[in-house]
């Protein structure tokens, strides 16, 4: 069943938007404004029109930075939060509208994987109750035997002892906490993981460690990654493609090799020249205007207008729609359409 | 002479029963004006290294042995009296959340004018007209009106100008920033690295930039410091121990970095933890975790030694040259 529903994209999000009230309950939305009392319903325009598609075995990068969005893409999919609008299929069926309860087994082909481990896992189970539990919800005809097998499986490939199975969270380092949080997604053999900045947290040489293992687990068991970060080396590295995200709109989609060699939207340009550089003796980035606008009121026309270069009368009036370039990248920007950008 | 000479400087940590060495006989020059980097892990001991420098280090903690030469004085055995004319007057320190420095109850103007109120003889418009002048210079717009508010008022960007115009109230002729730009994103932190570096430059400040981001150390210093387990390894120029890393440990957190490898190639890692305090291995702190390492690593201590313009704390560096040599030759 599974192949003859493979042609399709694994995962796809078709003009997603989420809102969330900030006043909520009919006393909250009065207020007073030049003397005159008012109703208003202010809300955080947290996703706004977001279209994706995530084929099998391919990493998806999200990027952005604080306050884009790219957490609540990661929460919608994994189906923590409910669209207000727009559609999400995963393999060929839609997902945002289902109960809790008929999302059980996609739980299962879908797993999600945290920034902070210390918070994913329940410091007060040892990590063999922690690993055994999704192993038994998720299939109930396992004999004990089996679940302590699994668990130990899992651990193994992870680069945890299995003999460490008694101990508890705080007894680990920040990085042996990320291995075996990845272990508890990996003991449901997932095909799909979502990873909200799963090595932000971490020092350098664990990052590399806690990589080279998703890598590992990408390779040795097919996984396709929807990989959320800010830090754009690692996005490099290891993301098939990429999505620039601002304010909640897609700016830019491509290769991972297009978009480093040929950034095209604005953003995206001043995003990939502000990566402080090894080899590089003089910092040369693009300053960007002000900083990112509040999500509350959002500004009409594009996001990006109040800190572009090149924003015009048109830029502040009408909100740009991904276009498909020569080199196959979707971008969002009225200057890149009508050719403005001198480079 | 030099604007602050640390010499064999040793912090320990009163534990119940023994104590912790947290920083283990550092020694360091830093000329006047000059920009020096210190990086490391988590638990390497760079905070603790600015904290003892401001002598801020409170209860457990405590420098056991060493002098802090700052123009000559050893600020290391100064009064908090003492102390107090020296802090936020002829050095100022940045840290990584703003939020810890700047206080929620006071507006910008109150905190500004109350520094430079304690510190100089100055009316209360006197004071604010400098505020006023410290804030243009790092570029915040309409500063008058800044004075009023009240640091919730303030994105986390504004709030971190802020306060690098706060430690430049008083013309300090040293500032220490411990991970000044952590919390920002990257093209925040640009910005502010950008206007943290042009303002050493034209006021001829000296700076201590304490951070784990190679890159950051890489755009913004002249010479580096590599701290590991309260030891500094590795020290030099910037620029040589960026492109030609003599310690193993060195080399491995830059050869860990994404950048340094093909996509969707294996990263080069190191294996292993950084040691925690009470359990520091005998010998060389590094040797765990260290695929050169030899018997003697184990049990002795290395010294630094002057190698290959770098100043190295590691026996093996020789061999690890030669053999590094061999493998680019063939």
């Amino acid at each position: 069943m599974k192949d003859a529903m493979s042609d399709g994209p694994l995962l796809e999000l078709k003009q997603v938007e989420k809102r969330f009230d900030l006043d909520q309950g009919f006393l909250e939305t009065i207020k007073m404004r030049n003397g005159k009392v008012i109703r208003e319903k202010r809300s955080v325009h947290a996703v706004n029109n977001v279209s994706l598609k995530v084929d099998r075995g391919e990493a998806l990068c999200v990027v952005g930075e604080s306050g884009c969005g790219k957490s609540t893409v990661a929460r919608l999919i994994a189906g923590l939060l409910k669209p207000n609008a727009g559609e999400i299929h995963y393999d060929g069926t839609r997902i945002d509208n289902q109960s809790r309860r008929s999302m059980i087994p996609l739980r299962k082909k879908m797993q999600m994987i945290f920034q902070n481990p210390y918070a994913s896992l329940n410091s007060r189970m040892n990590i063999q109750q922690a690993l055994e539990e999704p192993v038994r919800y998720h299939n109930p005809g396992f004999s004990r035997g089996e679940v302590r097998d699994k668990v130990a499986e899992v651990m193994r490939s992870v680069g945890v002892d299995p003999s460490w199975s008694a101990r508890y969270p705080h007894e680990f380092s920040g990085g042996q906490r990320q291995r075996i949080a990845i272990a508890r997604a990996l003991t449901v053999d997932p095909e799909f993981i979502i990873a909200d900045e799963p090595i932000s947290a971490l020092d350098v040489s664990i990052q590399a460690q806690v990589l080279n293992l998703m890598l590992e687990a990408k390779d040795q068991r097919g996984l396709t990654y929807l990989f959320i970060t800010h830090d754009l080396s690692v996005v490099q590295h290891f993301g098939t493609r990429v999505a620039v995200l601002y304010l909640g709109s897609v700016c830019e989609l491509a290769d991972t090799a297009t978009l480093f060699e040929n950034p095209k939207h604005p953003y995206t340009r001043a995003l990939l020249s502000a990566v402080p550089q090894l080899k590089d003796d003089r910092p040369n980035h693009i300053r960007l205007r002000g900083e990112i606008p509040t999500p509350i009121n959002l500004p009409q026309g594009c996001p990006f207008q109040s800190r572009c270069a090149y924003a015009n009368d048109r830029c502040l009036a009408e909100q740009p729609r991904p276009v498909q370039q020569p080199d196959g990248s979707m971008v969002a920007c009225h200057a890149v359409e009508e050719d403005r950008m001198v480079d | 002479m030099s604007l602050l000479s640390v010499r064999d400087l040793t912090v320990k940590f009163a534990m119940r029963d023994n104590t912790v060495t947290a920083l283990d006989n550092i020694s360091f020059d830093l000329a006047k004006g000059e920009r020096l980097g210190i990086v490391g892990e988590s638990g390497a001991g760079k905070s603790i290294t600015g904290f003892a420098l401001m002598n801020l280090l409170s209860r457990p903690g405590f420098i056991d042995n060493g002098k802090i030469l700052f123009e000559g004085e050893d600020i290391a055995n100064m009064s908090d009296a003492q102390m107090r004319g020296i802090r936020g007057n002829r050095m100022a320190m940045i840290f990584q959340d703003p939020m810890v420095t700047l206080n929620p109850v006071l507006t910008i103007g109150q905190q500004m004018v109350e520094t430079l109120m304690a510190h100089r003889k100055l009316s209360k418009a006197e004071a604010e007209q400098i505020a006023v002048v410290k804030l243009r210079e790092v570029y915040i717009p309409s500063p008058e009106e800044r004075l009023a508010q009240y640091p919730h008022e303030l994105s986390g960007g504004m709030r971190q100008r802020i306060i690098i115009a706060m430690a430049l109230l008083l013309d300090p002729e040293l500032i220490i920033a411990d991970e000044p730009t952590t919390a920002l994103d990257v093209t925040i932190q640009a910005d502010i690295m950008e206007l943290l570096l042009e303002l050493c430059q034209s006021n001829k400040v000296g700076l201590i930039l304490i951070t784990h981001d190679l890159g950051v150390v890489s755009q913004m210093t002249e010479r580096t410091l590599v701290m590991y387990a309260g030891k500094i390894i590795e020290a030099g120029r910037t620029r040589e121990i960026i492109n030609d890393p003599q310690h193993p440990y060195t080399q491995g957190l830059i050869n860990a970095l994404p950048q340094q490898t093909k996509p969707g190639m294996r990263l080069k890692q190191i294996p292993g933890n950084m040691p925690s305090l009470t359990a520091i291995p005998a010998g060389c702190p590094f040797s765990p975790r260290c695929e050169y390492v030899r018997d003697h690593c184990r049990t002795t201590r290395p010294e630094p030694v002057q190698y290959a313009h770098v100043e190295v704390a590691c026996h093996e560096v020789n061999r690890l040259h030669r053999e590094n040599s061999e493998e680019q030759s063939a």
